[in-house]
């Protein structure tokens, strides 16, 4: 069958290391890192939410904003897909541990808090999003499998859609199950036509998995350090501008990016970032 | 709204709940009003409620090749499979359209969370998982659907969706839309979740479970029984299977209000129905059944009784079904869409089991008792903390909107 073909208006990014897109399209180019972050501002989020909010739904959050800010959409009017490895494993820990310990004294707040789609929640709720809004995982290949879910949803209905794929790093004991040891989000506006915001055109085809791609450091670092990061792969392909690469979406299922368009260089979408922000 | 959308058809189903194993042992039940709960007796310290505990699961033993996957969640879920030939049923699918074009999209909440919640209560000395913990695929919320599409076989593409309560009715969206696309040409569906500490501890710590067996939508309801499931589906194209009842439609959409209460007005509920009703080509009118979310909460209860007064006319029939199964969670949406495509087969409009007090907010449409009639439509809801929503519509085979 022909390619899926996807188009690309936003980009969201976050990490110790990377502020948001920008940050690591300058490091590709050969700039120095910037301190590392302390936490994500989340500011879509009122300021009694951001409170209250667990730290996967303040990753999620960012990555998001930063995504549809660029779009220029408005996140009402956007379908979302938040895809995960792990969920909250700060909850989990916590959840886990009270349970083994004195399981009638569980917080309700963190129980509500605990469920895969909390972030999904705590944006529509924040954006007044009425849209589809879904919480998927695949494990270690939950950026491909979201991204394919994402882009099935845009096609299928011609609609926008919302990608973030977020996981937090755990805490001994569960971070030596989940080999998450440093936070890493992204996000994606992606549509099912080219618009005047369109920043960069994919064609997509599934193919078997197998194909070992490489990333220079300190990417493969990070990408080693959390299941979410996988997206690297295609966000370094993007601030590149040109060529391919393979992400894992299923145990023996790959989905081929083969990279059609640019609709404008790199740091022109830094400029519009800031303007947005700004 | 959605445009109408090509129907598929529903080629196999098998359920497995409190209520037992099978679409027999299933109907059965229905048919005699008999309820699955029990009082509590799940694990060491149980809280003071009843419970919907599928019979037989600690007996259960995966095959010896995939004993790798071994957890309370993955054994309810090959119990599930085993039964209504549906093993054999996916086996042929395989074979007709090959491994790759077959996905798969399961739905649960908390998936093998046990055996993470059994790791920490038997941490080492130094405070880590014991050795035989040290399981990093089951310690993930992907445990479910990496096993059965192992223990299927199956090779395209392969999701867990975890939207709480509506997991395993969102299966069907994310089913529908790659046959669509055709990015494959079948695909198995379902959802299992079983008990854990996490969700009787922490409905419990919400003030959402009942000491009783669980009343839908009765005057004096006072909270949910949790409850345990496996339901799978497998989707072909209705040229394929004609004489097979179909998923008409479906509708998905998010209430923006409360993490764990449903909008007062259920904006978002009734979005899902609306959307379902476009993507099936329905009017109202056409809908003989509604499986409703009913989960015996207060507000849910209260929100979704207005909204079949509103949306639907007093001959359209409804009820809750947790009464038998308890709330079984991420499998609630795939065992309630067994229950609607029973209703299409058997004519039979299951009663709203422990609702003896109607709350003053129900209609007409309500069927207390059960009921005999042809169904050809029959709709599903499945709502989820978070304010996620949907809706399924099914049909008998032939049936045209």
């Amino acid at each position: 069958m022909s390619p899926l073909r996807i188009h690309i208006e936003g980009i969201g990014l976050w990490s110790k290391h990377l502020g948001n897109y920008a940050a690591l399209q300058s490091l590709l180019v050969g700039d120095t890192l910037e301190p590392p972050l302390s936490k994500p501002a989340a500011t879509t989020l009122p300021p009694n939410e951001r409170r209250r909010a667990p730290e996967s739904v303040l990753l999620a959050v960012e990555v998001a904003g930063q995504a549809v800010a660029m779009s220029g959409r408005a996140p009402a009017s956007l379908a979302c897909v938040f895809s995960s490895s792990h969920g909250d494993q700060a909850i989990t820990d916590y959840m886990c541990a009270t349970l083994a310990s004195a399981p009638t004294e569980l917080s309700p707040i963190r129980f509500h808090n605990s469920v895969h789609n909390a972030p999904a929640g705590y944006w529509t709720i924040a954006t007044g999003c009425h849209e589809p809004s879904t919480a998927v995982c695949a494990h270690r290949m939950s950026f491909g499998a979201g991204l394919l879910e994402a882009i099935s949803q845009a096609l299928a209905d011609q609609c926008p859609v919302l990608l973030v794929c977020s996981d937090i790093a755990g805490a001994y004991p569960l971070v030596e199950e989940t080999g998450c040891t440093q936070s890493f989000g992204c996000a994606l506006v992606l549509a099912p036509a080219v618009s005047g915001t369109t920043l960069a055109s994919l064609d997509i085809t599934l193919a078997p998995s197998g194909s070992v791609e490489t990333l220079p450091e300190p990417l493969a670092g990070w990408r080693d350090a959390n299941a979410s990061a996988d997206a690297l792969l295609l966000l370094a392909l993007l601030a590149r501008g040109h060529g391919r690469c393979q992400v894992d979406a299923a145990a023996t299922l790959g989905l081929h990016i083969e990279l059609q368009q640019v609709a404008m260089p790199g740091l022109d979408v830094h400029h519009r970032n800031v303007e947005h922000v700004a | 709204m959605s445009d109408p959308m090509t129907p598929l058809a529903v080629t196999a189903y098998t359920a497995t709940s409190a209520i037992g194993h099978g679409l027999a042992a299933q109907l059965d039940a229905l048919r005699h009003a008999r309820s699955g709960l029990r009082p509590n007796d799940f694990s060491s310290a149980p809280l003071q409620c009843w419970i919907g505990r599928v019979d037989g699961v600690e007996n259960t033993r995966l095959p010896a090749e995939h004993a790798v996957w071994e957890c309370r969640n993955n054994r309810l879920a090959w119990l599930g499979l085993n039964q209504d030939g549906f093993l054999d049923r996916v086996r042929e699918a395989r074979e007709r359209y090959g491994a790759r074009r077959i996905a798969l999209m399961l739905g649960t909440s908390t998936a093998s969370i046990g055996e993470t919640e059994t790791a920490y209560r038997r941490l080492d000395a130094d405070g880590g998982f014991p050795d035989d913990m040290l399981r990093p695929a089951i310690h993930a919320p992907h445990s479910l659907a990496a096993f059965v599409t192992a223990v299927l076989a199956l090779e395209g593409p392969c999701l867990t969706i975890s939207t709480a309560c509506s997991s395993s009715a969102k299966v069907f969206a994310s089913a529908e839309r790659m046959i669509r696309l055709g990015l494959v040409d079948a695909a198995v569906v379902g959802g299992v979740d079983t008990l854990c500490d996490s969700v009787l501890f922490g409905f419990n710590a919400l003030e959402l479970v009942s000491s009783q067996p669980c009343r839908p939508f009765d005057a004096a309801r006072n909270g949910i029984s949790i409850g345990e499931a496996a339901g799978f589906a497998l989707l072909e194209r209705v040229d394929a299977a004609p004489d097979a009842p179909r998923l008409l439609g479906y509708g998905e959409a998010s209430d923006a209000h409360h993490m764990s209460t449903p909008h007062p007005e259920g904006l978002g509920a009734e979005l899902a129905l609306r959307d379902t009703l476009a993507r099936a080509g329905l009017d109202a009118l056409q809908v003989d059944y509604i499986n409703l979310h009913g989960t015996a909460s207060t507000k849910n209860d209260e929100v979704e009784a207005a909204l079949v007064s509103r949306a639907f006319h007093a001959h359209t029939r409804s009820s809750s079904t947790k009464g038998f199964t308890g709330h079984t969670l991420g499998a609630a949406g795939i065992i309630e869409a067994t229950i609607a495509l029973q209703a299409i087969k058997h004519g039979l409009i299951p009663g709203n089991l422990g609702g003896s007090m109607p709350d003053p907010g129900c209609g007409p449409q309500f069927a207390w008792k059960n009921e005999h009639q042809r169904v050809d439509v029959a709709l599903s809801n499945s709502f989820g903390f978070g304010g996620n929503n949907a809706c399924l519509a099914f049909a008998r085979a032939g049936f045209s909107a």
